[in-house]
């Protein structure tokens, strides 16, 4: 019997899952005993992370993609479709494209983020956003031109795709002005939503004091209410509001509407086990990356390690051999500190982060990562 | 902020929160047992958002930062936290929408 592997979602974790596991069962699916099909909405593989350099002119969206025909496993069936529809009792799928269903003994949900700026009433029309790539262009016009005033970076939603990113905007903006000599025109202000810099005590802790250096203004516990982009103002729900020239909104995100509605989670993010990674609503099921509810940041070396602990498990599932591997929280990332600085953090779910010092090394490490990327969205790396 | 803290007054179930000396009926019930901080703050400002005045939000965390977080949240906004319920390891925050 012919055991099928479907998988949502061609982002880092999808495509790496895809690889991973056809290079595992490569005999048995050369043998017709295993089918693996990825589908994904876009014929091209996005790396998110470059759009970060996109407002400063320092990388183009097109540098972040690359067909996704060229990055999988040729003997990965490749669907460019949507799903409409998640039958987790029939274990069955709809799609958008082709005719009739498409059945899985085994489904991987790897659907990602998606953008809800709509839900914050004047966000659309007052915030830029470096998080999309249409966003990251429009708010390059901007910025290139931003000699002077007022420029507010507000993370609205949390969870959000690489809570890092906030920082390193306003730590390369501090410096890009500077750099410029026009960093005594332009005041930057941070705004968060808790009482600290970021969600991660530990690097809340070591970014405060290298913004209070920087002169990079800080408002905690605000969570943005409205924008009002006539008058230039954002308002929180905490009773703050502030004027400015050019405003960053993190928007508020969610996953998709088939999860919602095949009863998997809410806001389109699936219920899990944080270690096993199965659905906790249904058999068969998995989710990894920002797709599932694991508490770990939606980054992308969350995604990739979480694809390497499900192709093991059903690597192991189809053979009939009980599933052992399981995640344990790792999650790596470089945070820039500057146009030319970077630090450093690993942490699991037992161990919490410690930013390792700025340095040059680091930020060229995080460069030279961003260009080997394609090797591990090929399995490779 | 006044709030009335009280231990091991309310067992917390699976799918059902059990009253006993806390007569409280909450509007919305937020479950954020098992997720880091701030998720659980950042799960009840969340559906304080979309709450009217007067509701009364039940927010669940099993993370020990959510008892400062929720706290020092309220203080910065007009919203009441009515009381806070231990049983064992887990909490249950009782907010009032302003």
């Amino acid at each position: 019997m012919v055991r099928r592997v479907a998988i949502l979602g061609g982002g880092t974790g999808g495509t790496v899952l895809a690889n991973d596991l056809t290079d595992r069962l490569a005999a048995e699916i050369d043998a017709g005993d295993v089918e693996v099909t990825l589908i994904n909405d876009d014929p091209d593989h996005v790396y998110k992370p470059v759009w970060l350099y996109v407002p400063f002119g320092q990388r183009e969206p097109a540098d972040g993609r690359r067909p996704l025909r060229e990055l999988v496993d040729s003997r990965i069936d490749l669907a460019i479709d949507r799903v409409t529809e998640i039958d987790t009792d029939e274990k069955k799928l709809a799609l958008r494209d082709a005719p009739g269903s498409l059945t899985y003994d085994y489904l991987v949900v790897a659907t990602g983020s998606t953008l809800a700026p709509a839900e914050v009433p004047g966000l659309v029309e007052g915030a830029h956003d470096y998080y999309s790539e249409s966003g990251a262009l429009a708010f390059r016009e901007e910025l290139l031109s931003m000699t002077e005033g007022h420029l507010v970076l507000s993370v609205v939603g949390t969870p959000h795709m690489c809570p890092a990113a906030p920082l390193e905007f306003v730590f390369m903006a501090d410096d890009w002005f500077r750099e410029r000599g026009l960093r005594e025109d332009v005041e930057i202000t941070y705004t968060y939503p808790i009482n600290r810099v970021h969600g991660n005590a530990n690097i809340a802790e070591w970014a405060r004091p290298l913004m209070d250096e920087r002169d990079i203004d800080v408002e905690t516990f605000f969570n943005a209410e409205s924008v009002d982009p006539e008058a230039g103002t954002i308002a929180s729900m905490e009773g703050t509001e502030l004027d400015y020239d050019l405003l960053v909104g993190i928007p508020p995100h969610r996953g998709v509407d088939v999860v919602d509605e095949a009863g998997l989670g809410d806001r389109g993010w699936v219920d899990v086990d944080k270690r096993t990674l199965e659905a906790e609503a249904a058999d068969g099921v998995y989710a990894i990356g920002d797709a599932a509810t694991t508490g770990v940041p939606k980054a992308g070396s969350v995604a990739h390690y979480q694809a390497g602990v499900v192709a093991r498990r059903i690597a192991s599932e189809v053979r009939d051999r009980p599933a052992t591997a399981t995640y344990d929280g790792k999650t790596l990332c470089f945070i820039e500190t500057g146009m030319d600085s970077a630090s450093f953090v690993e942490f699991d779910y037992e161990n919490p982060p410690s930013p390792a010092p700025a340095s040059e090394k680091l930020h060229w490490s995080k460069l030279a990562y961003n260009e080997s990327y394609w090797l591990t969205a090929r399995g490779l790396l | 902020m006044e709030y009335r803290y009280k231990t091991t007054s309310v067992a917390i179930g699976s799918s059902n929160v059990l009253m006993t000396d806390i007569d409280i009926e909450p509007t919305d019930t937020v479950d954020a047992r098992g997720a880091a901080c701030p998720g659980p703050l950042m799960d009840l400002i969340g559906r304080v958002r979309s709450a009217s005045p007067g509701d009364v939000v039940l927010l669940l965390s099993d993370n020990d930062q959510s008892l400062t977080d929720v706290s020092e949240w309220i203080d910065e906004t007009d919203n009441d936290l009515l009381a806070v319920d231990e049983t064992g390891d887990e909490y249950g925050f009782y907010v009032e929408v302003a």
